[in-house]
């Protein structure tokens, strides 16, 4: 057992939803090929939402939860691939609008979907050595696709945020983490692009598969633990039908992914993804009980964790909105008006 | 005319991500080359569309040739777009035939899936007109679906009874083990696919894949000096070409190179098209098999789907058409994909093809089509 763990944790996801079938009718794609990625609808965030506004509002809610004085926190991690500013960083604006500054590290960090997870390693790496005495790590996006793109269908705005201090006051403490990276490009923008690409087949066996089992047999492998030791598998969720399938072949049975799966009900929130998982799961889990999480980032690379609950979450679960109460609090978009939310549509103003 | 058929050999084919170009060939080549009891061959010809456009890489002849071990001697590549494999046999037969070499290694390989899809296909399509068709944005899918709308409009054929074919396939390829897709699919897989360019869909297409198939041809004076002679030989090659831009055809509903390469090699082998074990032919989509099938004689003008979804050509009949899966399971890394044919034609002969059998197999023939009707091969092969 180490000597960090998870303080507070929580949620943030935007109302408005669009429907797979709604995009498949537009663009003239069969029914099968949404179907086929195991999401049904997707969440879209508001005209007045960005990357910040949901990274606020999820920090605010793990805040909630941790208890802790926002002064005391010491370094903001904030992972995002939908940066409002290019250049500007986005932490300062969270860590400003929570009451975090000036006393604070602060930085935007990139690695695709697993740049809030590296945040959270670093957050804890930082309690541990006495550098700080909280931190705050936050993943949001408001991810991007070409219009007609298989992406369109998963690309979804979501976010999740974690509070990482002193396993003495954690919900869940660290027991391990391991970490697989490799440069294996199956997924990039480039800079001044508007939308990523994609190296279609190549984002599965090599990238997504290959670094989430590396990661996750590493970490089996350093703690000498096994499947069944474990209560709960998150896994970085692009699809519905990734992370059973990662996790059939790791060992984990269906049953202890699905309570951490939900992008089948909001889409890919990208940084979200994984840690909107893991907060589902923080939601309901249970005292003693160990959980396995590994978010993966494309470009490439995974993490995998092992948390162990603590008596302390059961007061905390009801402090903040749970995921399912966002998941639940929805109301449908047509294209159209989706096309408009997420500036696909570009106005001239004379 | 006989061209023995010393050694074959096989990549499997996929998304081989750890492969390169030069490791597939290599790969083939010397189970080729082990596969005839050690010849190295007098000459390589290398079968491959895309490397210019994909792999940035012209001078295939020497880049492969050398590449796996065979400096010092003839090298060149042979492109025929998705013909390519077909005509780099036709040039392997021909320099045995001619008597400047004695034995010839033919390799067929590609490289697809390092690039997005729409990369690949562009790079496809250039197996059509690029100024009379592409530059007016028609793509390589969208040509064959104007095939396939007049077919099925011509003589009435109905969507399932074209999804046979793709059924049949998948059947087919999916006991062999150097196929990409091994997974059976039924009628309504094929009609719930996506659309590609109506009425082509997705399961109506080959996938794209990586892979290579080497064949080492000898010549009687060669094979006599052998320990053991080899068993197969191809007994008959014709080639034939058409107009690349279909607007100049007579007709959508007819591949008249491909009954014209037909007609010379059955000819020069003395075989009638009824006397055939056996057939791989080249279906790209499914329109290209069931024009293909009439093209060859072994269906009524307007019939073929109709034959296949009867149980016509499935195993066990005469000729058994693709027991590979063809190009729709087994795969079509496009320049190996002739290649692949006759490697897998001679093993029927052979006996020891690893898939679906065709037991007893005397007589085969292979065809292979680059662009949509413009360059077709067909090699008969037999047992000598």
């Amino acid at each position: 057992m180490r000597k960090s763990g998870i303080v507070g944790w929580g949620a943030y996801i935007p109302r408005y939803r669009i429907r797979a079938s709604e995009i498949a009718t537009l663009w003239g794609w069969e029914p099968g090929v949404p179907h086929g990625l195991g999401v049904e609808e997707k969440a879209v965030a508001g005209v007045d939402e960005d990357a910040v506004t949901i990274g606020v509002e999820a920090a605010r809610n793990a805040l909630r939860r941790a208890g802790v004085d926002p002064a005391r926190i010491g370094a903001v991690f904030f992972g995002t691939e939908s940066k409002p500013y290019a250049v500007k960083p986005s932490a300062t604006i969270v860590a400003e609008a929570l009451g975090i500054t000036p006393n604070t590290m602060a930085s935007d960090l990139e690695f695709a979907c697993r740049a809030a997870s590296e945040g959270m390693r670093a957050a804890l790496g930082l309690v541990e050595s006495g550098f700080i005495e909280y931190g705050l790590a936050v993943g949001a996006d408001t991810a991007q696709a070409s219009p007609g793109d298989v992406l369109e269908f998963t690309a979804a705005s979501g976010g999740a945020a974690f509070v990482l201090g002193p396993a003495g006051d954690s919900v869940a403490v660290l027991e391990d983490v391991y970490t697989y990276v490799t440069d294996t490009p199956d997924f990039w923008r480039r800079g001044l692009s508007p939308y990523p690409a994609h190296g279609e087949g190549f984002t599965g066996e090599p990238a997504y598969f290959h670094h989430i089992e590396s990661a996750v047999r590493g970490l089996l492998e350093k703690t000498g633990l096994r499947p069944s030791d474990f209560d709960y598998a998150v896994f970085h969720q692009p699809n519905g039908k990734f992370p059973l399938r990662v996790a059939k072949k790791l060992g984990f049975p269906r049953e202890k992914v699905l309570p951490g799966l939900v992008t089948p009900h909001v889409g890919n929130t990208y940084n979200g993804s994984a840690l909107l998982g893991l907060a589902r799961v923080l939601d309901q889990a249970r005292p003693g009980q160990r959980i396995l999480v590994a978010p993966f980032g494309s470009g490439s690379g995974s993490d995998a964790y092992s948390f162990i609950v603590t008596d302390r979450i059961v007061e905390r679960q009801i402090l903040a909105p749970r995921v399912d109460d966002y998941i639940a609090r929805k109301t449908y978009a047509d294209y159209a008006t989706y096309a408009k939310m997420r500036g696909l549509y570009i106005r001239t103003t004379f | 005319m006989r061209v023995y058929v010393a050694g074959v050999g096989l990549t499997r084919i996929g998304r081989l991500f750890d492969k390169g170009i030069l490791d597939l060939a290599a790969e083939a080549a010397w189970k080729a080359i082990d596969d005839s009891g050690g010849i190295i061959p007098d000459a390589v010809v290398v079968g491959n569309m895309l490397s210019s456009s994909l792999q940035s890489q012209d001078n295939l002849g020497a880049y492969v040739a050398a590449g796996i071990g065979l400096r010092g001697r003839p090298a060149f590549k042979v492109e025929a777009a998705c013909g390519s494999g077909g005509a780099a046999i036709y040039t392997g037969v021909s320099l045995i035939a001619s008597g400047l070499a004695g034995s010839v290694l033919v390799v067929g390989v590609e490289k697809m899936t390092d690039f997005p899809n729409a990369v690949v296909t562009e790079a496809l399509a250039q197996a059509a007109d690029s100024e009379y068709e592409l530059f007016y944005g028609a793509t390589f899918v969208g040509l064959n679906a104007l095939m396939m709308r007049y077919y099925m409009e011509k003589y009435g054929v109905s969507r399932d009874e074209m999804s046979a074919w793709p059924v049949l396939m998948h059947r087919n390829g999916a006991v062999n083990p150097y196929a990409q897709i091994r997974r059976e699919i039924t009628i309504e897989d094929v009609a719930r696919s996506q659309v590609v360019a109506d009425p082509i869909r997705l399961l109506d297409s080959s996938p794209i894949g990586d892979g290579a198939a080497a064949v080492l041809l000898v010549s009687e004076e060669v094979a006599k000096s052998l320990p053991e002679k080899p068993p197969v030989a191809i007994t008959g090659a014709g080639m034939s070409v058409d107009t690349v831009e279909l607007s100049n055809r007579e007709t959508l509903d007819r591949i008249p190179a491909a009954a014209e390469a037909a007609r010379k090699a059955l000819e020069m082998a003395g075989v009638r098209p009824e006397e055939l074990d056996v057939v791989e032919i080249h279906d790209a989509f499914t329109i290209n098999a069931v024009l293909l099938l009439e093209e060859l004689g072994l269906a009524p003008r307007g019939k073929a789907a109709r034959l296949v979804a009867e149980g016509k050509f499935h195993p066990g009949d005469k000729p058994t058409a693709n027991p590979s899966g063809g190009l729709k399971s087994r795969g079509h890394p496009v320049g190996a994909t002739g290649v692949y044919q006759v490697v897998e034609v001679a093993m029927q002969l052979r006996g020891d093809f690893p898939g679906v059998k065709v037991p007893g197999a005397e007589k085969g023939l292979a065809l292979n089509m680059g662009g949509d009707g413009s360059t077709v091969t067909v090699h008969i092969l037999s047992r000598v």
